[in-house]
This record gives C-alpha cells, sequence and structure tokens, in this order.
C-alpha cells in the first residue's frame, strides 16, 4: 500500500473516547443505581458499551449513560460543612416524637 | 424445549449452580438487596439442557437436520474461534469485551447446535469440535476470513448478523422443536449483534478520510464470501419441504434489503457497487475450506487434542 505524502499530513489525531457514567435499574420499580463509567465516542454507542460491560450478568431492564462532565459533585474536603449538620439533630427523624394517644394509622 | 417449571431438579447437577456467584432466583423479583451488580443466571435454553434431553431420550435429530444443525453449528463455532482472537487487542477496552461478548453468543448457539447435531452419531460437543478434521467443517467460508483490521471484522460481522438474523427469524418456526428453541434463543443475541456492526459500519464510513477508506476496503475483501451464504443445495431443499429447515436462498431478499438501507444510510453502496464484485466458489458446506481454516482449527484444537479428555 503507498502513503501519499497528503496523507502522511492527515495523520490520526489521537482524540480519545470521552468519560461517560453508567445507571443501571436492576428490575421495575427500583431506581437507576450508579455502576460504574465507560469510555464512548457519543452518547448511542456509550448506551451499547454499557450494555456489554454492565448488563451481561443480567443485572439490569433500564440503562442511563450520562456524560461525565455533566455531573457536578460535592467538594470531598466539605464533608464536614456539608454533611455533619444533620448530625444530632434527631428531631427531624419521625422516631424522635412519641406517639400521641388515640391517632391511628401510624 | 424443557420448560423452566422441569429444571428446578436438575439445576444443580447441570450447571446453573457453577456460577460461584450465582443466586438462582435471589432478587429476581425486586427485592430490598438488589442492586446495579445483582448478578442472576436466568432462565434460558443452555446446552447442557439439550444434552440432557439427549440422554434422557427426549430428542434425537434425524440425518438430515444433524447435518443441517452441523453447518450452521460450524458457522458459528468458526467465528467464535475468529473473534476470540481481538480480545485484548481491541481498538478500545469497551471494544474488546463487545467482541468477546459476541464470541461468547456465537459459541453459545454453535455449543447448542453442535449438542444436538452429535446425538445422531452419539457424539458430544466437544468430539465435532476438537477431533474432527478440516474438510469434515461445514461452515460457508466467509466465517474462517482472517480478522484483518478493525474494519475487516465489522464488515464481516455486519453480514453474518443479517444473515443469521434472517435464518433464526425463520428457524424459529421450524417443524423441529429443538431447532425452533436454539433459533428463538439465538435471534434476540443476533439482533444485537446487528445493531454493533451497523453503528459501526456508520462511524466508520463517516468518520475520518482513514476510516472511510478502510471500510470500503474491508467490505471489498470480505463481500465475494456473501453469494456462498445463499446457495441452496440438496440438503436444504428437503429440510425445506419438511419445515425443519429453510433454503438460504429465501433468505437473500430481506438480506439485500436490510443490509442496503444501511449501507446506503453510510453512503457507501456506490462507492461498493456490490453487485459488480465478484463471488468466490465457496464450498465450505463439502467441506472444502480456503488454506485459512487449517491454521485456524490447529489453535483451536491443539490443547484437546494433546490432552484428550482433559478439563479444567
Amino acid at each position: 500500500m503507498t502513503t501519499s505524502p497528503a496523507n502522511e499530513a492527515n495523520e490520526p489525531h489521537e482524540t480519545p473516547w470521552s468519560l461517560w457514567e453508567v445507571f443501571v435499574r436492576s428490575s421495575r420499580g427500583l431506581s437507576h443505581v450508579h455502576a460504574g463509567s465507560l469510555h464512548a465516542p457519543d452518547a448511542a454507542m456509550a448506551l451499547r458499551n454499557a450494555r456489554d460491560l454492565y448488563t451481561r450478568r443480567n443485572e439490569g431492564v433500564s440503562i442511563w449513560v450520562v456524560p461525565a462532565d455533566a455531573i457536578s459533585s460535592s467538594d470531598p474536603d466539605s464533608k464536614g460543612s456539608f454533611f455533619e449538620s444533620p448530625q444530632g439533630k434527631d428531631y427531624r427523624h419521625a422516631t424522635y416524637y412519641t406517639k400521641s394517644e388515640g391517632v391511628k394509622h401510624l | 424445549m424443557t420448560a423452566p417449571e422441569n429444571e428446578t431438579q436438575d439445576f444443580a447437577i447441570e450447571g446453573h449452580g457453577d456460577i460461584s456467584v450465582g443466586v438462582r432466583g435471589a432478587g429476581a423479583s425486586g427485592d430490598g438487596s438488589a442492586s446495579a451488580t445483582r448478578i442472576t443466571p436466568g432462565n434460558a435454553l443452555r446446552p447442557e439442557d439439550i444434552a440432557l434431553e439427549i440422554r434422557k431420550g427426549q430428542v434425537k435429530p434425524s440425518d438430515d437436520v444433524a447435518e443441517y444443525a452441523l453447518r450452521i453449528g460450524d458457522d458459528g463455532l468458526i467465528l467464535a474461534q475468529r473473534l476470540g482472537h481481538w480480545i485484548s487487542r481491541a481498538p478500545e477496552l469497551e471494544e474488546d469485551v463487545a467482541l468477546g461478548n459476541i464470541a461468547l453468543d456465537q459459541l453459545g448457539h454453535a455449543r447448542s447446535f453442535l449438542t444436538y447435531a452429535g446425538a445422531a452419531w452419539d457424539k458430544s460437543e466437544d468430539d465435532l469440535a476438537y477431533f474432527r478434521r478440516e474438510h469434515e467443517f461445514r461452515s460457508a467460508h466467509l466465517f474462517e476470513q482472517p480478522n484483518g483490521d478493525f474494519a475487516v471484522t465489522i464488515a464481516r460481522q455486519f453480514i453474518v448478523s443479517y444473515y443469521q438474523f434472517e435464518l433464526y427469524k425463520r428457524l424459529t418456526g421450524s417443524t423441529d422443536a429443538t431447532i425452533a428453541a436454539i433459533a428463538a434463543k439465538a435471534l434476540k443475541e443476533v439482533d444485537y449483534h446487528r445493531d454493533h456492526s451497523a453503528q459501526w459500519v456508520l462511524r466508520l464510513a463517516g468518520g475520518t478520510e482513514e476510516s472511510r477508506r478502510r471500510i470500503v476496503q474491508a467490505f471489498k475483501l470480505v463481500w465475494p464470501y456473501v453469494e456462498e451464504l445463499f446457495e441452496d443445495d440438496e440438503l436444504t431443499a428437503r429440510l425445506a419441504e419438511s419445515g425443519a429447515g429453510v433454503q438460504p436462498s429465501s433468505l437473500r431478499a430481506d438480506f439485500d434489503q436490510l443490509t442496503g438501507a444501511i449501507l446506503s444510510e453510510a453512503g457507501l453502496d456506490e462507492e461498493l457497487n456490490l453487485e459488480r464484485i465478484p463471488q468466490s466458489l465457496g464450498g465450505g458446506r463439502q467441506g472444502k475450506h480456503s488454506e485459512h481454516l487449517g491454521y485456524l482449527l490447529a489453535e483451536m484444537q491443539v490443547l484437546a487434542r494433546e490432552h484428550p479428555g482433559a478439563s479444567w
């Protein structure tokens, strides 16, 4: 096979496939659960790759794929300010309250 | 076909239980512990079920049906061996798994067909896969064609999947209940193979100049082996007559229409001009193969022949 100079100028540029997050619903009535991530060139192929990677042992009935960069996540360093505040606030739980006399269906 | 209810008793002996993490039944109906990584073996027809029915004397193919099952099984077996070579070599990890899955699907179909065929001659699937010689294989030439680059593998898979889909779709109505059951199981898997290869044909054709050049070249390489898939002979005529099989030529119109639609969407039809690509002589169904099959069989069979009866 001959390579013309024009072809050499046209070197295949390495564009890595983008990252996608995969959510799988294991059966009707349950929510989609994050199963992992994968690389794919576009959404249609991401769905197919997800099917091949994450449902090959009968794990799911529905798949969502989301571009990884579309997900904003909480900062692991601000765990304290983000998640510690609810601790000790047991009045936010139903069990904190005593059941009133004569109230049905509780 | 084995009814799922009757399987319960044979479950432990017959192998569903071999899936070490398998929890048969558990989680199948949405219990609280179900998660995205829940694993169940499922309840599909497996080669072991067919072998059991054979042992119990419940099924036995006629000589014609066995010969027919051998052809279809050999197609799948040889292709599975070819595709398996991609594992760890595909362009991306994800594609590695995709091709591996397709290979395993093909191997599964082959195991079922060969198990059933073997019942006519008192042979196991392994006897047929590992201890036959080249001229005893009945696969068509397309299946033994070398993988080439990714585009060649995709072009070959594209033709195979559309052919197999039309074949299995019709075989679900076979008068032979076992053939019908294997075809029904295979049909859904092959449907996905069609989609996978069609997606890639579209992307390679519409990708870069280089990817387009390669997929065009790929189709020119593998298209000569299409005609053989659709050749009728005395065996298929008898089977079509009895309703157990189909005349391969009867699949051609649908195959042409569906592959034509994808190739036209990919804008490849004019450039390829498929009608003008000369066709190879074929002969695979009579055991006449290209130079490629011998090497493939040597690699596939060496372990079983070196250590007969070995298990792992």
